[in-house]
């Protein structure tokens, strides 16, 4: 890796002064070095902050033509579906956006299970990423209810609701909906949080990067780079290929904004909030549907907790959990690759998940209601008793000698050739 | 001002020195917190309900046109309110029920004031949807009262919760007899 010497002189003026250059290159640039073996499900987590970023952009525009007031709200959003120059195009990039960059974020997370990207030294960025997934359910739930339709109005009630589970939670619900009920004064504080989260986002985007950097990707073998052999710069080699994905994702995102832009959505919600009728099946939108699942499969009491009680701890304890995962798996062996064993209960608890989803869009009723059950109970069987065990029990199979060896078929292994010259066989 | 303070002098002198500073840091911690929640205060009471909100929290209706039989929804506080002219017959069912068989166990007698006027806040206790049951033609629920479509609660004659997620009875809110068909809700 080659030192940063800009040679252009006002780069160096202002680099003498405020080193942000350098600070760039170490960031993504030729002065950071990755490496070599990452494949593509390492792009994922440069598609969530471009993801992100086209956010924050439409999110902004679109705040300049809505109106935060629950009279206004719903008339104000058609009006930029209807009126407003291409307002139908950043409503449906940013609608879109977000579903696209929860996808984006979960196979990012899968990725990092599957590696075992969260192991020691990465225990706390795997937990500032955790902490990431948690704004972002606040800022997609807050953002849902802005447009004012049945479904925002309903799914807000339902989920502030929840607190009521709690001790003195009349009291602190009223304290979150500003009345005695959802209003205009849960919506304007909704619109205040939803502007607002996304930059704190940014900001922990921040530490989590700077968290990644102070040791490096992982990587699919799971196993640290011996030297500058196993390494090459993030650019050009990973930036090329993150463009790469970048377009990928691109297309795909086009397609769905373009061909299908309600296809994620719920009709009901082009209805306007009417607080005297529930409508007949209330549903979050698809990335909520896992734990919306796990909070109605709990039908019954258990000693003093009611029902209602155990299921919010549930659903909110299937994501906090997550912290947990470094500490639950404590296998020296990083990558699926080599845990024979724990590659198939990844898929399992994957298809889980999947299970959770497709329960979550239904009525709780049999079968749902007990295939729900016996899907939650698993979610948290997986990281309780399946990671702990297996990390005691599992034969794993023998790790690599370097980065190197498994694409150069025994050699590169720190071999002196390779370290002059580390460029040339990636 | 030392002098007083540490009487002393050697290794124990700068002991009582930092006891004094001790109490210093602990007095100024204490103060830095006071002062805290004193500004942070008028922040979080910012986010209740304000005085045009409270202010309307009464509400008088009349009953006079509503039938036996018959049941209306007012709106108090922003949030559905059911009065349901109840039948002889449903108030029976209502009186009828042993305590054993509910799981939020209360008598008829304690949720009404006259016998013929059931008046609740129409708010299902699970999660905050409206149970259907006031019109005509929708789901009554297997006790003929109230059936909340989200989750599934059954609520008697009475607004029992009677089977399903929700833990308590539909909440009966205050509210008094101004004369023998207007009551003030609030």
């Amino acid at each position: 890796m080659s030192e940063f010497k800009p040679t252009n002189p006002v780069i160096r003026w202002i680099e003498h002064r405020l080193p942000i250059f350098s600070f760039i290159d170490h960031a993504v640039g030729s002065g950071y070095p990755t490496p070599r073996n990452l494949n593509y499900w390492w792009n994922y987590g440069s598609l969530a902050g471009i993801a992100l970023v086209i956010l924050i952009i439409t999110g902004i525009v679109l705040a300049m033509q809505y109106t935060p007031h629950a009279d206004y709200a719903f008339d104000s959003v058609e009006r930029i579906m209807r009126d407003v120059n291409y307002g139908w195009l950043l409503r449906y990039i940013h609608m879109n956006g977000a579903s696209f960059f929860f996808i984006v974020v979960y196979i990012h997370l899968f990725r990092g299970l599957y590696y075992g990207s969260y192991k020691e030294p990465r225990e706390l960025l795997w937990m500032i990423g955790v902490t990431l997934l948690l704004l972002m359910m606040a800022t997609a739930f807050t953002g849902y209810v802005l447009p004012w339709g049945q479904l925002s109005y309903w799914a807000a009630r339902v989920i502030t609701n929840m607190f009521t589970a709690f001790p003195f939670g009349e009291t602190i619900v009223t304290w979150l909906w500003g009345g005695y009920t959802v209003g205009n004064p849960t919506l304007n504080r909704f619109y205040a949080f939803h502007y607002l989260l996304p930059f704190v986002i940014v900001g922990v985007v921040f530490m989590h990067i700077w968290a990644l950097h102070r040791f490096g990707s992982s990587n699919p073998v799971g196993i640290e780079a011996d030297g500058p052999q196993d390494k090459i710069p993030f650019h050009p080699y990973y930036t090329v290929k993150d463009l790469f994905g970048l377009g990928v994702y691109l297309t795909l995102f086009a397609a769905l904004v373009f061909f299908a832009p309600n296809m994620l959505g719920e009709t009901i919600n082009y209805v306007e909030a009417d607080p005297l009728v529930t409508p007949a099946h209330i549903v979050p939108e698809w990335y909520f549907l896992p734990y919306y699942a796990i909070l109605r499969s709990v039908t019954f009491d258990i000693w003093f907790l009611s029902a209602k009680l155990i299921g919010v701890i549930l659903m909110f304890g299937s994501t906090l959990i997550l912290f947990l995962v470094p500490w639950l798996d404590r296998s020296p062996v990083r990558s699926a690759r080599f845990r024979p064993w724990y590659k198939w209960f990844f898929w399992i608890w994957v298809f889980d998940v999947a299970v959770l989803t497709w329960v979550g869009a239904n009525l709780p009723v049999p079968p749902y209601l007990y295939i729900g059950q016996v899907a939650s109970v698993w979610y948290f069987f997986h990281f309780l008793v399946i990671l702990p065990l297996l990390s005691i029990f599992e034969p794993t199979k023998p790790l690599p000698s370097s980065i190197g060896e498994p694409v150069l078929k025994g050699g590169g292994a720190s071999a002196a050739g390779a370290a002059s010259k580390p460029m040339e066989k990636a | 001002m030392a002098d007083t303070a540490n009487p002393g002098a050697g290794p124990g002198h700068s002991g009582d020195g930092e006891t004094r500073r001790d109490f210093l840091y602990l007095t100024a911690a204490a103060m830095g917190v006071v002062g805290t929640a004193a500004v942070a205060w008028p922040i979080i009471d910012s986010m209740n309900p304000a005085a045009d909100v409270r202010a309307l929290a009464s509400i008088v209706v009349d009953l006079s046109p509503v039938e036996e039989g018959m049941a209306i929804t007012v709106i108090w506080r922003g949030n559905p309110v059911f009065v349901r002219h109840r039948t002889a017959a449903e108030i029976e069912t209502a009186r009828g029920v042993a305590l054993d068989d509910l799981p939020d166990p209360e008598t008829d007698e304690a949720r009404v004031q006259k016998p013929q006027w059931l008046v609740m806040v129409g708010i299902c206790t699970h999660l905050g949807c409206i149970p259907k049951g006031q019109r005509v033609g929708e789901e009554k629920g297997e006790y003929d009262g109230w059936f909340c479509p989200c989750h599934g609660s059954h609520y008697d004659t009475s607004g029992r919760i009677r089977k399903g997620p929700a833990p308590r009875n539909l909440d009966v809110p205050p509210y008094e007899f101004l004369d023998d068909t207007t009551i003030e809700i609030g």
